[in-house]
């Protein structure tokens, strides 16, 4: 599917009604709503990770999806199981008030007008059947309760609905009782891994990241390869040799970046970033190839998942001997790393807090995980004055900045990127207060939703930001949209392609690569996208 | 259909003291079997409930941010909306539960002229919100005066501040006024707006019913239709005291609004309204954002089948070798 299949103004036709029927009745019709869900997982990806799979291919079209003849009991088990692991779950099973308040804070639904993405009823979905099962109301009243029973079509309703959630908690910050919708979407995605149900731009990338270390399936040489690549083109750019260390033991630092830095653009252009700016300061660091990889993509799928692939992170630490991990720009691995890696890792005694080299300054911050953000990392190198940087040389860029979903709600690192952005930078322009920081909106493609075949959904959800970036080319003239996540950069040039056309989309370790005044460099005259720089233009 | 249901339940709740209060035989059925069984259940339940719910465990420490957090010591950060310590924490928790701090956040989302997306303030929903659940808790606190004798100086504080204005024979107590209003927009707008009446269930029309009969029963006996508040107050104090006595001429009203009131109790720890007890232990709340600092325990982790990295050198060393990468096998030595 492509952009041009669609239409702007036609898609920002929402009709906010709620229709006549019961919600409690499921009907998802699946063929009429080709371009809002995903294609299944394919079986080879399942095979890999000994995971459960139908016994046949299926996609969510056909009638019969193979499950196995007890799926409803392997659903129920599971569901009872992760009621007493979760008291997110068994809580907000319980307490919801129906107030509304969330409603129309989810993109999809703001986007969409399907009342079944209001995040309310998206958990009541669950919640039908929870109580159904564990209350007494629900077994005597059924319906007048809220009350179903878990039948194919509501679970055909929880595929539809539950692969239509990013997983961005912004519903979350609203809840007067903080009910966390990415919770609800998570515990039900497993129960349906469980008997077989899962979609492919989840697993194929879990299986990849399981076997090479990285979503796309890139084998050691092809890391190698891009490193090769992109220090040749920074050749150009800043006249001088960059070197990057690779698997190299005895490294003070370990440094992870989601994998599509090295091979996708824009995220190239982070990357390049990252190594100007490792050269000018001299840092002691490597990357990976065994741990190539700071997406999970194991979050979307169970908790399992993440542990499965998380236990890299800290195994690579310690074999490669490094004193502490260095993270770079994405948003969902930061998600991962802040609020689940040590606690299912382990402490790392022998990892030492991160301290700066340069500045010497420690990061008491993180002196449990062992594991800091390059923005902090950066933020504090400015501000102790180690490195120099001409923000004119970023005059031809009028930025804003797109909180990513994870960082902003599940770690509040907020400043810290604006701070470099303004140092970088002489026009930082802000996106209106309600779609930014704590509020800020999903790209629309998030949790694994980022594939073709789910385009008219992306597009929907990703209406808030789109209109909001529009608002801010329209009336402050901005040109490249700013973020902290691999999957914002691959996702969010359609978006804005179309609800806010001619906006770029860049990282923020861009733009200080383009600023930074290295040690006797020759006079620059392009940025790291190869753009003439704008006061060479002038002369 | 789910509006009929709960209106009609409210009526059966109406109806049988209504018929109950005119068999003296039944009085003290309704005037105090049903009040203790009721706050047996209210009690036993609500305790049993949140035992349920503190045995599942906190795997994870998943705050929900809503502001900066703690990271260099220059950049300021937001201590109630990104707890770092647990005197943080207890602040966030008491700007949520004292002052609605989410609920306050409340926007509402319109299309205007085609293609702008607004997010218009809206603090309808906390306005009535808050209103409602601080007149009922000063409303309760009222009531104490029929329960304590002498009446509690707080009580009696809280009557004179509450009926301040001095309007009306009896005064008026201006937590009336605003308690039915709450309740009353509360209701209406599960019923007028569209979104509201899709998602609302006969469990989210019942309580509000219940509440508004409780507090109509109230009114008409405080301003229209006089009581014996001697005979009501002797039971209360009894009933305490566990010596309780049933007036012989209390109206059928009152034991309408005495039933109601059961009915509330006995409905509590099974309903929604368990939210009062589940604010407190909601973990995207009640946790500090001070995940990379202090650990957190998940008390089921247990191991997976991870890929260790000698497995990923066994598959790739020849192109690892090929790439000019180190190994840390010597796998030409085997082969020989």
């Amino acid at each position: 599917m492509s952009v041009e299949l669609f239409k702007s103004e036609e898609l920002i036709k929402i009709n906010y009604q709620p229709p006549k029927q019961d919600w409690l009745d499921p009907a998802v019709d699946f063929a009429a709503k080709k371009g809002n869900w995903c294609y299944s997982g394919v079986l080879k990806s399942l095979k890999y990770l000994d995971l459960p799979h139908t016994p046949v291919k299926w996609s969510a079209a056909d009638e019969d999806w193979g499950l196995p003849e007890n799926w409803r009991d392997i659903i129920l088990d599971g569901l009872r199981l992760r009621l007493e692991r979760f008291r997110t779950l068994r809580i907000f099973m319980d307490i919801c008030v129906r107030c509304g308040a969330c409603a129309d804070k989810c993109h999809f639904y703001i986007g969409s007008g399907d009342p079944k993405n209001m995040p309310v009823l998206r958990a009541e979905l669950l919640r039908s059947v929870y109580r159904r099962e564990y209350t007494l109301a629900g077994k005597l009243m059924g319906k007048m309760v809220g009350a179903r029973d878990l039948t194919l079509p509501v679970l055909k309703e929880w595929f539809y609905y539950f692969f239509q959630c990013t997983e961005c908690r912004r519903c979350s910050i609203f809840c007067p009782y903080g009910i966390d919708t990415a919770e609800i979407t998570m515990i039900v995605r497993e129960l349906m891994a469980e008997v077989g149900i899962s979609i492919d731009w989840i697993v194929t990338p879990v299986a990849n990241s399981f076997r090479t270390g990285n979503h796309l399936g890139v084998q050691p040489h092809g890391v190698v390869d891009s490193m090769e690549f992109a220090a040749d083109d920074l050749k150009e750019i800043i006249g001088t040799e960059v070197e990057v260390p690779i698997n190299k033991k005895g490294a003070e630092i370990l440094f992870i970046v989601p994998s599509a830095d090295y091979f996708a653009e824009p995220h190239y252009y982070t990357l390049l970033g990252y190594l100007v700016l490792f050269k000018e300061i001299g840092l002691d660091y490597t990357f990976s190839t065994y741990a190539s990889e700071g997406g999970n993509f194991g979050l979307f799928h169970s908790h399992e998942m993440i542990k499965r692939l998380n236990a890299k992170t800290y195994a690579e630490a310690q074999r490669l001997g490094v004193k502490w991990i260095l993270g770079g720009e994405c948003g969902h691995m930061w998600r991962v790393y802040h609020q689940y890696m040590c606690t299912m890792q382990g402490e790392q005694g022998n990892l030492e807090t991160p301290k700066s080299p340069i500045t010497g300054t420690v990061f008491e911050n993180a002196k449990s995980t062992k594991m800091i953000h390059i923005a902090e990392f950066t933020a504090d190198l400015i501000r102790e004055g180690k490195i120099k940087l001409d923000p004119s040389r970023n005059d031809h860029w009028i930025p804003t900045y797109h909180d990513s979903c994870n960082p902003a709600r599940a770690m509040g690192l907020l400043d810290e990127p604006r701070y470099i952005i303004n140092k970088c930078c002489n026009k930082f322009v802000e996106m209106p207060e309600n779609t930014i920081r704590e509020f800020t909106f999903c790209c629309g493609s998030g949790a694994g939703l980022g594939t073709d075949e789910n385009l008219e959904m992306r597009l929907r959800g990703g209406l808030p930001r789109g209109n909001a970036v529009k608002y801010v080319r329209d009336n402050n003239n901005v040109n490249i949209l700013l973020c902290m996540c691999a999957i914002d950069k691959a996702t969010l040039p359609a978006v804005c392609d179309f609800w806010a056309k001619g906006v770029e989309i860049g990282g923020v370790h861009e733009m200080v690569g383009n600023a930074l005044i290295m040690t006797g460099e020759a006079e620059r005259t392009k940025d790291l996208r190869g753009n003439l720089l704008k006061n060479k233009e002038d002369k | 259909m789910k509006l009929w249901f709960s209106l009609f339940v409210l009526a059966v709740l109406i109806v049988i003291p209504l018929w109950g209060a005119n068999i003296p035989g039944l009085r003290p059925f309704f005037g105090i079997v049903v009040p203790y069984a009721a706050l047996a259940v209210f009690l036993i339940g609500f305790i049993l409930k949140v035992i349920k719910w503190s045995k599942s465990a906190v795997p994870f420490k998943i705050p929900t941010v809503g502001g900066q957090q703690r990271t260099l010591p220059w950049i300021k950060r937001a201590r109630l909306e990104s707890p770092f310590t647990a005197l943080e924490v207890i602040g966030r928790m008491a700007l949520e539960i004292l002052f609605f701090r989410s609920l306050f956040r409340n926007t509402k989302v319109e299309i205007k002229e085609g293609d702008k997306v607004i997010y218009g303030s809206n603090k309808y929903l906390w306005l009535a919100g808050i209103a409602f659940h601080y007149c009922f808790l000063v409303i309760l606190l009222r009531h104490f005066k029929y329960f304590v004798d002498p009446t509690p100086g707080l009580v009696i504080f809280l009557q004179n501040m509450d009926n301040f204005f001095q309007i009306g024979l009896p005064l008026v107590y201006i937590t009336d006024i605003i308690f039915l209003a709450a309740v009353g927009y509360l209701f209406l707008r599960r019923l007028f707006d569209g979104r509201m009446r899709y998602i609302s269930l006969a469990s989210d029309y019942f309580p509000l019913l219940l509440i508004l009969g409780i507090g109509t029963t109230g009114v008409l006996m405080r301003y229209f239709i006089k009581v014996d508040l001697i005979g009501i107050k002797a039971l209360g104090v009894g009933f305490l005291s566990l010596k309780p006595v049933v007036p012989e001429e209390v109206s059928a009203l009152f034991f309408i609004h005495l039933f109601l009131v059961s009915t509330l109790f006995a409905y509590f720890p099974f309903s929604k309204l368990m939210h009062m007890a589940g604010v407190f232990l909601s973990p995207t709340r009640n946790l500090a954002n001070n995940n990379r600092a202090k650990w957190h325990r998940n008390p089921w982790n247990y191991p997976v089948k991870v890929h260790t990295y000698e497995e990923y050198e066994e598959e790739f060393h020849k192109l690892m070798k090929g790439a000019g990468l180190p190994l840390d096998k010597d796998y030409a030595e085997e082969k020989k």
